[in-house]
Formats: C-alpha cells, structure tokens, sequence
C-alpha cells in the first residue's frame, strides 16, 4: 500500500491504496465520485476523462498513486456556483442522449477551449476524437463546444471580468 | 394573433423543449449500475472460454479459491441444478431448432468468450485476479465459422440437432411469373457483416438478496421482461423478484438480453446471502454481448424496360452464432417485409434459413432486420437504374407509392398507413442540390479526376413501434406488444406519470412531459415521469424497435384522456352543470353559456384528494391507467442523400454531403426527433465504412476493443444537414410515428450508393461493407486489371467479400 494525497474538486484526500490502482476506480469506488463513468479498458473511448492539475487526462490511464500531490477536477466539481458554460452548452443544444460519455466530452472539451478558446467545427471534431459517443452522431456535441466557446468568451470581454482576466 | 394561433403557440407538442434528464447526466449526478454500492457487497467475475467450440474437461477451482479476499468460486456444474437455460422468445417456425442454453456452460463451450466459471472476492481486483487462476482444461471440437459451409451434410456439428435452425418463407402474388419473361432481371449477393453494438455503457449488474427477495440492478433496456424471464429461468416466484434499470447509457438493442451473467449474478447472491455486483470490461463486452447483422442476401428484381417493377424475390442466410437467444431468430423476420421498400410490385418472395455456427449469439442491433432490407432493396434499385441506364431517383419515382394511394397494402402483405415519399424527397433534393453535384459528377468522370464524386440515394420506410399483439403472436413471437401508463394528480396539483416504457438515452422524461402537458392542460414544469423500476412501474414492455412514443406514449395519452373523463364529473358537480356543458381547455373546466363559471384541474384534484364533496359514485382520487396496443405498426419514412469522394489512387473515402429528411409523423419534440435522426445516421455510417467483428480461422474475435473495432470518432463523420416532414400516422390518435431507428436505417445504403455510383464507370457494382479504403483501392485495382494480391476480396464481383479485411 501506498499513502497519497490528492485534491479532488476542492476537498483533500489522503489514502493507502495498492500501487496499481487505477485513478478511475481511487475516484469511484474510494472516493465515491461517481460521476465519472468508465467506457472501455484501453483508453479509447475517453468517458473517463478528468482534469489533473488543470490539464485532461483520462483517468483510466493513469495510476492513482500517480496523482499523489495533484490537483484533480470531477464533472462533480467543474461548475463553479453555477454550471459551467459546457454544461448548459450541452443542454441547450441537446448534445446528449444517454449521458455516459457526457462527463468525459465535457471535460475533453473544456481542455480544448483552454488550448483553443475559439475553434472551429474542424477543429473541435478533431480534437474530440479521443472521445466517442454512441448516441449523437456528435454534431450537437460540436454545437454545443462552439456555443460553450463563444459565451466563454462573450464572459471574458465583459468589462466586469476583464480586470481579473490573467490569460 | 387568432386564437388558433394562440392556442397552438401554447401547445408543448411540437416545442424545442431542452431535456429535464439533462440536469443529472451533465452535472455527473447519475445512477449507473456500476455506482451502486452496497454494504457488503461482493464483486463478480468470470473465467470465459478461449475456444470457438471444445468440450470442457476440467475445471479446477482451487487455486482460485485459496486466493485473498475470494468468497467463492462456481463452476457450471456447481449452477447446473438451478441455472436453467436462457430464454429465446421468437422461435420463428414449429419446429425451429431451439438449443439448450446454459448460462454457464456445463459440457461444452459454443464460441469464444462463453462463461465457463467464476470468482466472488471483496472487490474488482481481487476478483479478477482470482478468475484469472481458474484453470480449465478443454478438449477442443472443430468451429463452425462460415455459415455456407455449416449446411454442407459434413460440415461439424454446432449442436447435435444440426446447424440449420430454421427456414421461413413468404410468397404473395405469383413470383415465378413476375420473374418469366421479365425483360430485366438483376440478380445480386450483398453481405451484411457482422456488428457489435458498443453501447457506451458496459452492461453492470447489482443483485441485493433479503431473505427470498431479490432486487436486481441491471444496464438493461427491458426490465419488466427481465422479471418475468428470470423468473421463469430460475424457478424463483415472480413477485419475489424486483428489476430496476436505473440510468443507463445506450442500448441500441443490445441490452435488449436477458443475459447469462444476470441470471449468474442472481444465483451467486442466494448462494452467498450478500449483495453481488458484476461488471463487464469493454473487451469482454466485445465478446460477449450479443452482436448484430451478419446475412447473406441474395436479392432478385425484375423489371419491365421502362422500369416498372413486376416482383422482388430474397434468399436470405441469418447467422444466429452458436445459441438463440431473446429475439435471435426474430430478427431476419422483421426485415421480412420490407424488402419492398416503398415500392409498389406484383409478387414478392422472402426465405431465409437460420444457421448456427461457433460465434457469439446475433439479436436485436438498431433496426434489426430492417437495415439489412433496406440495403438490399435501396442497393438493387440502384444496380436496376444502371442497368436501365435511367436517372436512380427516376426510377425510384416511378414506383414509389403516391401520397394519395394510401392506406396502401404492399406485395409483401404489411398496410402502410400514411406517408408523403414525395414531400420528403422534394425537400430533400433541394437542400442537397442535386442536379449541379450531378453536373459536377460529369464533369469529374469527363476530366478523369482523380477523386471521384458519387451520389447515393435511400428513399426508405421501415415497420416499426413494435406492437400489435396480435400480430406478434400470429409471428409467434411469445410476448405480446401492448403499453402501460397511469397519469395521477396529487393533492397538490401536481402530476405524476407511470410509463412501462424504459428510456436509456431517448428523452422520455421530457417528451411524456409535454403530452401530459397539452392534455392535462399543466405546467411542463409540473409533471415527474416514473420508469424503469418494476416496483413503481409494474407493467411495461419496455424500450426497443421504436415503439416508445407509438405505443407508450399513446398509453400515456389515453391515460390523460380518462383523468379529464372522470375531471369532468366532478367539475360539473362543482360547477352545478350537466357534464355534457362542462368544456375542458388549457387545464380549466368551464360551463358552457349560463354562469360561465370555471374550476381548473388542480382544484379538482384537491377536491378529489380531500373527497369532501364528492358526486355520489366517484371514488375519491384523481388518477387513471391506460393499455394501448395499436392494430398495426408504424411506418416512418424519408429520403437520404449522400455525396461522397472517393480518391481512385488510395481508396480513401469522404463523406462531402449528406442530406435526410426524415417524416415521423406529428413531431412531439423536434430536437429530441433531430439527436435520434443524427445518431442513427452516425451508426449507419458506422457499417458503411468502419466497423465489422471480425473472427479469425480459429473463431477467436480479433475485433475485442475499439482500438480494433472502429465506432466512429467526431473526426470520422461528416456535418448532416437534416430536415423532416410531417404526414401524420392514422393508426394512433398522436399522428406519431417512430424514429430511433430510422436514421440508421436509412443511411447504409445511401452511403454505398454513392461511393459504388462514383466508380461504376469503372464497371464496379458493388464494395462488400465496411468499405474501407483498402477494399475500395482493391476493387478499382480489379477493375483495372491490376493484380490485387487478393482477388477473392477485391469487392467488384458480385459475389464476393470474405471476411478477411
């Protein structure tokens, strides 16, 4: 067993686990966040993508003893009072039907709007395509990242938040 | 603004109403069955069968059992007086070869990946591991692996009754005379390769024993039949069993199951008196949850020389796998009657003999029967306009049944209640501009482009909203077809609304939200859908071949309708008005003329509730059920264009445009109807150009993750333009028709059309599925007399595609 600590969604964690455990099961069956869902066992499908220290990974792909010291952010804990933009994006614009890989393509997303704060339909389709959905042909999920991108950015020019903006 | 605009401004029917399921699944507040945790509970795993067919000579358990954390280890034989065998519902014909089915095998193993024992440990790992030292010894049997070759009299044996399962017909008109003399004949063998569905969410199953009840947890699409099957399968009573299929993440048909590791996990928790929990890895998934499609087709048209059509005659070769399982043979029969398509034709003929061979089991995968007709009609019709040297949607027009024809009874025996081919296609040529990409086309062919342009056209319609008990029954099919509801006012005027339907993914909550809304005159806001749990919702058929709304929704309505009746009774009370005077609108019961004194519905629930006042002879309480069961199926139809590129130097296939304009009959949500419309299309595409399960010579699955089978990324499809008409239905009073499976319906064929269409100047005709760049660059490699290293799979023949990729 090996003792780690790890912040998850703003609340710390410390913990023995077996050094091969993987990330997915320490948040799911450890931890109990169960929001993030697993899809497949070779990390293709993405469903399990989680944010560490800022950037996606795919929880399944990573060991939990590898998060030791790191900064891990859920779907659970991604809305910040209010949901986030990507949130109501996918709502509004239906871009989920069954919901599982909803938290992963949420999360893959908001990573690709930090790197690309305004991408194309090209681009987003391309930079999701480590993500599968099953239900939605993903055309409303490209609305929906656009959507998302553009009140993301309709937020930052707002002269309330500019003065706070670092980035 | 009239007051029929006004009123029709206000209708929920037909709004663009965002998801109420929506708030839980994007804030990750769900309930997966594998995020159900229980104290106590033990997890389950299995030791699964590395041969296609063998027979089992030991199993030895021990070292699994001395192994940390292992509660118990079970073989087959340790189940074998009370496992039973697995229910096939829909043996097809009399004396359909219907195999026992163990849920884990005993004797002999049929196919790669089949149960054979399993492990219970205090958690996934210690679980796994502990499977992974089962060790079994097998004494292998030769595979059955091509099912051609399985009716050959030497072929190995799958089952001891033979490999032929079944053999089913259906003749109407005279078929041989339609074909005598016919001045065209076209005669073509397409292959429908085998599917695997890939649901998102991997099946899960939660079993939580107390005393002689059991709560089972399920990823399933049917828990009401998964009560009545597990109770038959077991002996456990019925009424001692409670199904709950709580969020679930896809199904597509393949959750439509009762499967062997739900009936396992229910045995090992009243074996243990602890909760169990089993969760399947995407690879053992792959192995191990029904497939689908795998036919062989061999269609027939014939034809006059201006293209009018004398009759359509289909052999069929359905590859069952190595068991039946719920639907399995079902299947080819719900594509029985379609190989007509929309068209209009003397005679028909349909066989198809059911094969068994060393695979996993096939069942219900989107459409189900109805894809694979679909393509071979919409394939052949094409293969007919060359042969005529007439424009495809000509000839697709002269046959077509017209809008005013309908009610239409077709050659293969089905009536058509409604549909508008015309309306859809004109709306659809348009959007697609079909006449200048025809122009581009030539202009490409003329200039010798390298990359080809290729239009495809599906004009499709489908049966569908699985019901009509009757009709099921006259198919022999055991179940009936009819849906439940109970719609209840609370005290406080809200609405609570039981379906027997069981959505995983297509938006019930909300769009029984907005029927209940117009009928009761409520508040969208107001009303709570309740589903998926046999203990709230005792009766139900659940959710498959599009027969939610057709059939559930429709309960849902009638439902409504009888609470509005005995509304009535109470209103006139209160109003002091006859019932015959007392008007009902927008949720507010008014007496005609006189006082014109009003009450609304949530008064009257109230009043019901307290029960006070009530007229003489009505019972206290504002609630109703309804049963519906339609008398006949629903038929969607529409018109999909697509034009591809194909790159004569790599094989390279790109998708430019694609056009559907789908007519389901009156829309009750138009966003929820489009994400049905998208997704089918996507899966469509799926067949068309990426995805086959693939068996080696050994019959071991070489396609067991999606690194390997290729479900389509965001990067891989194209942006769909799509649209719809609506011709409402006659057969229910919504107007309703189904549409979770058209869009995958129709889209296959559209697809190979037109990649087939860009090269057929190179004198190919056909490109066995999935085309795949090395199967298109194989076929033009062919028909340019270049040596492909692989004749057998160059895709050109009319009689090709191995499975080989």
């Amino acid at each position: 067993m090996t003792r780690i600590s790890v912040k998850i969604d703003g609340v710390s964690y410390t913990d023995d686990v077996e050094p091969r455990l993987l990330l997915v099961h320490y948040l799911r069956d450890v931890v109990g966040k169960t929001g993030t869902p697993i899809g497949c066992d070779t990390t293709n499908c993405g469903a399990c993508t989680v944010h560490m220290d800022g950037m996606s990974v795919k929880s399944c792909s990573v060991l939990a003893v590898q998060a030791d010291g790191s900064e891990i952010t859920t779907i659970e804990g991604i809305a910040n009072g209010e949901w986030h933009p990507l949130q109501s994006a996918f709502r509004e614009e239906h871009a989920l039907q069954c919901g599982y890989c909803t938290p992963g393509m949420i999360m893959a997303a908001a990573d690709l709007l930090r790197e690309n704060p305004d991408p194309s339909e090209q681009e987003v389709r391309d930079g999701l395509e480590g993500n599968l959905c099953r239900c939605t042909g993903y055309q409303n999920i490209v609305r929906a990242v656009r959507r998302a991108a553009q009140s993301s950015q309709a937020v930052r020019s707002s002269p309330a938040t500019q003065a706070g903006a670092t980035s | 603004m009239s007051t029929d605009t006004q009123v029709q401004a206000a209708a929920e029917i037909g709004r663009a109403r965002v998801r109420k399921e929506d708030t839980r699944l994007v804030t990750g507040q769900t309930t997966w069955t594998d995020n159900i945790q229980l104290p106590g509970m033990l997890h389950m795993a299995f030791a699964r069968s590395p041969h296609a067919h063998a027979r089992i000579t030991r199993v030895d358990l021990s070292a699994a059992r001395s192994m940390p954390g292992v509660v118990a280890a079970f073989s087959g034989a340790d189940f074998a007086g009370e496992q039973g065998s697995l229910p096939c519902a829909w043996p097809v014909t009399e004396d359909t070869v219907v195999p026992d089915h163990p849920p884990m095998a005993t004797d002999e193993v049929r196919y790669v990946g089949e149960a054979v024992a399993c492990v219970v440990a205090r958690n996934r790992y210690e679980a796994a591991d502990a499977a992974a030292a089962i060790d079994v010894d097998y004494e292998p049997l030769p595979p059955v692996l091509d099912m051609r070759a399985a009716l050959a009299d030497d072929s190995p044996k799958v089952h001891d009754a033979g490999n032929k399962c079944f053999e089913w017909s259906l003749v109407n008109g005279d078929a041989d005379a339609a074909f005598r003399d016919a001045p065209v004949v076209i005669e073509r063998n397409y292959r429908q390769q085998r599917l695997i569905p890939t649901a998102m969410e991997p099946r899960a199953v939660v079993c939580a024993p107390s005393g002689d009840e059991f709560t089972i947890w399920s990823a399933t699409q049917i828990p009401h039949i998964v009560r009545t099957m597990l109770a038959l399968v077991t002996g456990i009573s019925e009424q001692e069993l409670r199904v709950i299929a709580p969020d679930v993440g896809g199904g597509f048909g393949s959750k439509l199951q009762v499967t062997a590791e739900e009936v396992l996990t229910l045995l090992a928790a009243r074996k243990l008196h602890k909760p169990v929990k089993w969760t399947e890895s995407r690879s053992e998934g792959n192995m191990a949850v029904h497939h689908g499609r795998d036919q062989w087709q061999r269609i027939r048209i014939a034809a006059e020389r201006d293209g009018k059509l004398r009759g359509v005659s289909v052999d069929l070769l359905a590859d069952m796998g190595a068991y039946l399982m719920i639907v399995t043979p079902g299947v080819p029969l719900l594509g029985a009657f379609m190989y007509g398509g929309i068209y209009k034709m003397d005679a028909y003929s349909f066989r198809c003999t059911g094969v068994f061979t060393t695979k996993m089991p096939t069942d219900a995968y989107r459409g189900a029967g109805r894809p694979e007709a679909t393509f071979a009609i919409e394939r052949v019709m094409d293969e007919l306009a060359a042969e005529l040297g007439m424009d495809p949607m000509e000839l697709r027009q002269r046959n077509w049944i017209k809008h005013e024809e309908f009610p239409y009874t077709t050659s293969a025996g089905l009536t058509y209640d409604s549909g508008n081919y015309e309306a859809a296609t004109a709306r659809a040529l348009e959007m697609f501009g079909y006449e200048e990409l025809r122009k581009e086309q030539e202009r490409r062919r003329a200039n010798a482009d390298q990359v080809q342009l290729g239009i495809g056209i599906s004009t499709y319609t489908e049966m569908c909203g699985l019901a009509p008990s009757r009709i099921l029954g006259s198919l022999r099919y055991a179940a009936g077809g009819w849906e439940h509801a109970s719609v209840r006012m609370l005290a406080t005027g809200k609405v609570e609304v039981v379906t027997g339907v069981s959505a995983h993914g297509q938006g019930h909550e909300t769009a029984w939200s907005q029927i209940v809304a117009d009928a009761l005159g409520v508040p969208f806001e107001d009303i709570r859908i309740l589903h998926g749990d046999t203990l709230v919702s005792p009766k139900g058929m659940d959710t498959y071949g599009s027969r939610s709304l057709t059939v559930g929704g429709v309960a849902v309505r009638r439902a409504c309708d009888k609470v509005v009746e005995k509304a009535k009774v109470i209103a006139s009370a209160m109003l002091e008005a006859p019932p015959e005077e007392i008007e009902f609108s927008g949720g507010t019961f008014r007496a005609r003329g006189g006082s014109g004194a009003s009450t609304t519905i949530q008064e009257i629930a109230f009043s019901a509730f307290h029960a006070h006042d009530l007229p003489d002879g009505v019972e206290p309480s504002l609630d109703a059920d309804a049963t519906f069961d339609p008398e006949n199926f629903s038929y969607p139809h529409g018109t999909h264009l697509c034009a591809t590129e194909v790159d004569t130097e790599t094989g390279r296939v790109t998708i430019r445009s694609y056009v559907a304009v789908d007519d389901a009959g009156v829309v009750v949500n138009p966003l929820i109807l489009e994400g049905q419309v998208h997704g089918g299309i996507a899966q469509g595409i799926g067949q068309a150009l990426f995805e086959d399960a693939v068996y080696d010579d050994e019959g071991n699955l070489l396609t067991t993750t999606m690194a390997d089978y290729l479900v389509p990324s965001a990067a891989d499809l194209p942006s769909l333009a799509t649209d719809y008409t609506q011709t409402p239905a006659t057969s229910n009073p919504l107007g309703v028709k189904g549409i979770g499976e058209a869009g995958t319906i129709a889209s296959t064929p559209a697809v190979v059309n037109s990649i087939v269409d860009a090269l057929r100047p190179m004198g190919i005709r056909d490109i066995t599925m999935p085309c795949t760049p090395q199967r298109v660059w194989r076929a033009i490699q062919a028909a340019r007399g270049g040596n492909t290293g692989s004749a057998a799979d160059n895709g050109s023949a009319a009689d090709n595609g191995g499975d080989a990729r």
